[in-house]
């Protein structure tokens, strides 16, 4: 029983030591991920579920298809993935940095035959004083030299980045490193959203399921305004922010301009410029009118959605409007409102008047010539607020796997041994990355050996 | 001189220089091959600075910023950074012949771009406005193109490993006798590879840096993010699949051949085909 016991649990390591099962999960995430880009996540639009017939629908929502990189079985995989590389880890490891902190420093004749680049000489003279000139050249070519005598024989061992040996152990560490953080980020932070209009503050901000968070502080939004290209083309997105303690301007955070790539930080939560739109609520035109070919002008506010009866008793009323026309008319600039005037006994007329343009207006004929001054609308600025505290710990990771990946794949351990007895020596020689490289400096070893 | 006529040049190089390595492989002639790699490398030249002056271009427009910014300008920056990947390989391990499966892939995409693609010079909207741009994009495509080379290197693989399957004789076939041994070819294709993982790894993370900068999120599994990880993950199969016994060889090729499917999928696939924060030359 027990033996079985035993054969189950050494199957089971086996098993997630394997490499094959790296592969396999490597593959099988790289394959289930592509899912999540072909099926919508999260809010699934009205449109995509009249393609699909109501099985299918079912069958995708059981299979957690709509956020299938939180579903159990596509976690199930990372974690696997995640055993897998500790179990690969802990099994290599220890042999690996054996030789990484206890070097062999003695070439016997087993490892000499194992090395692909040797070169045998003679060595005449003071032996003493070849073994401190061969000690020399070593250290000149390759750094330190380790001297070992055994069995009547004289080792000189030379290493160069040992530690590179570990790059492949760094960036598995690197990956948990990053799930780690991941992690503390999905306990501790949040993602949230909050409109603010301008001249208005907030302290409330809405998760994505409209969970509201109370800030221990408030922002205000002192101004917002949208810059444009010649072109129509938008060119910047300003937001001007205030962060308010108890309802006083917090010192060095006052009137802090916020724009796409470049956020606002207080407190450790984020704000980030994300959208935009019109208050609404309250706005109000300007207008100035008169009869053409002369007569005074009569100033006239009107309210969104109200129609004003002008003194000829046309009607007028304003359709919608904007802060700068050249996102829709690229050859105009600055406010423009397009209004309904409803003359006595004649059709509704809709036209664009701009406050920058009134020569559009004087070439439109008709009984009024109307002179707009522009809207005291308010805007709202949408913002992206964000907090986690497991970021640092993610960039940490991602620096020790760049790191790593150095390590590993541009870097080499090569080893150089030279044994000396009885008149003769031997160099030996090997690397653990890109032999071919190394023969070459092997070679180049052995003709500056033959000039000392 | 405008930088449209030198990138119209570029084409045109790597036109010849296609032809030529294709007159190396019927001819076997050292010089014809010597001749199709000069002029890869002048029309690489001509083509650095073609984007030199757009860059300029973009600055006497009154918007300057880096000739990254959209799908044409991307193109013409993949072809550039497929030969200086292949560039690098052919001087350092000198099998000139990978050229000829190489350069098609630049030739292609200049061509695409100069016929197919619409080159105007726009101005950077909000979301891409930052240095970011810079670091994101060069570490991506400079791995996309080693991905490139190593597909180039395994199609070569393949065919040389099914030509010396069919005939007993290795040494018969004479375009493919030309080819370096299914060893070298197999390493080759590993030390391409070794070249374009550290540099996706890099953009990825670049590209996450980015995000978190811009939107407060480093990860938020858009198509784009999710196929560059896919990718990621494909290539980090292929580098285990190494040292494993039973998937080296072939294997080995069609996982870099896949990778590469899967890379031109993550560039050009996911814009073309599914919705997402990466739509070049649009907004967000």
């Amino acid at each position: 029983m027990s033996t079985s016991k035993r054969g189950f649990v050494e199957s089971l390591w086996e098993f997630f030591c394997s490499l094959k099962l790296s592969i396999v999960l490597l593959i099988g995430l790289a394959l289930t991920s592509i899912i999540g880009t072909v099926v919508p996540q999260g809010n699934i639009p009205p449109e995509y579920l009249q393609t699909i017939s109501e099985a299918k629908f079912k069958l995708y929502q059981s299979l957690s298809f709509f956020d299938m990189y939180h579903s159990w079985w596509f976690m199930l995989l990372l974690y696997l993935l995640t055993v897998n590389l500790v179990a690969c880890s802990i099994k290599r490891l220890p042999r690996v940095w054996k030789m990484v902190s206890e070097p062999q420093l003695v070439m016997e004749d087993g490892l000499e035959k194992s090395l692909a680049n040797t070169y045998e000489f003679k060595v005449s003279g003071d032996e003493a004083a070849q073994k401190e000139k061969l000690k020399g050249f070593l250290r000149a070519e390759m750094g330190e030299p380790v001297v070992t005598e055994k069995d009547g024989a004289t080792h000189i061992f030379v290493q160069k980045n040992p530690w590179c040996r570990l790059g492949v152990y760094v960036v598995h560490l690197s990956i948990i490193v990053i799930f780690v953080g991941a992690l503390i980020g999905s306990f501790f932070g949040y993602k949230a959203f909050v409109n603010i209009v301008e001249g208005t503050s907030v302290d409330t901000v809405f998760t994505q399921k409209e969970k509201p968070i109370k800030l221990d502080f408030a922002v205000m939004c002192e101004n917002f305004s949208v810059s444009y290209y010649n072109t129509g083309a938008p060119k910047e997105f300003k937001s001007i922010l205030t962060v308010l303690e108890n309802g006083q301007p917090v010192k060095g955070y006052e009137k802090i301009p916020v724009i796409v790539n470049d956020p606002l930080t207080y407190k450790g939560i984020t704000f980030y410029q994300s959208s935009y739109g019109q208050a609404g609520e309250g706005a109000a035109y300007h207008f100035n009118l008169r009869r053409r070919g002369g007569g005074e002008a009569v100033h006239l506010d009107l309210k969104k959605g109200e129609a004003a009866t002008l003194p000829n008793g046309a009607k007028l009323e304003v359709l919608e409007s904007t802060q700068d026309v050249r996102q829709f008319m690229p050859e105009f600039s600055g406010p423009a409102a397009k209004v309904s005037l409803t003359s006595p006994g004649k059709a509704p007329e809709s036209f664009v008047v701009f406050k920058n343009h009134p020569e559009i207006e004087e070439q439109r004929g008709g009984d009024v010539f109307i002179q707009y001054l522009g809207a005291d609308e308010k805007l709202y600025t949408g913002l992206q607020v964000a907090k986690d505290p497991g970021v640092w710990v993610v960039w940490s990771g991602c620096a020790l796997m760049v790191i790593g990946i150095i390590m590993a794949f541009f870097m080499s351990h090569n080893r150089v041994w030279i044994r000396i007895s009885g008149g003769r020596a031997v160099m030996g020689g090997t690397a653990s990355k890109n032999p071919a490289a190394f023969e070459q400096k092997f070679e180049s070893l052995v003709e500056k050996l033959k000039k000392l | 001189m405008t930088s449209s006529m030198l990138f119209n040049a570029t084409t045109f190089l790597f036109l010849i220089s296609t032809i030529l390595f294709i007159a190396f492989l019927a001819t076997r002639s050292s010089q014809v091959g010597l001749s199709a790699s000069i002029t890869a490398f002048l029309g690489w030249g001509v083509e650095t600075v073609a984007i030199i002056l757009r860059w300029k271009e973009s600055y006497d427009m009154g918007h300057g910023h880096a000739p990254l910014s959209n799908l044409y300008e991307s193109v013409v920056f993949f072809a550039w950074t497929i030969i200086l990947i292949y560039g690098i390989i052919e001087l350092k391990y000198k099998y000139r012949v990978v050229g000829a499966f190489v350069l098609p892939f630049a030739l292609f995409g200049m061509a695409w771009a100069q016929l197919g693609l619409h080159s105007g010079i726009e101005p950077l909207v909000p979301a891409l406005q930052s240095n970011w741009l810079l670091y994101h994009v060069i570490t991506c495509f400079l791995g996309y193109a080693a991905f490139a080379v190593a597909c180039g290197i395994s199609i070569m693989y393949l065919i040389k490993a099914k030509a010396e399957g069919d005939s007993s004789d290795a040494s018969a076939g004479g375009v493919i006798g030309m080819f370096p041994s299914i060893r070298v070819l197999d390493d080759l294709n590993y030390k391409a590879i070794m070249i374009g993982f550290p540099l996706l790894t890099l953009g990825i993370v670049t590209g996450a840096a980015w995000a978190n900068y811009a939107w407060g999120t480093y990860w938020s599994w858009d198509p784009k993010e999710t196929w560059s990880l896919i990718v990621w993950f494909v290539y980090a199969a292929f580098l285990h699949a190494r040292i494993t016994r039973g998937w080296v060889g072939k294997r080995a090729a069609w996982l870099s051949i896949i990778g590469f499917a899967a890379t031109i999928f993550c560039y050009l696939g996911v814009n073309l085909f599914l919705s997402g924060l990466h739509s070049y030359g649009g907004g967000r």
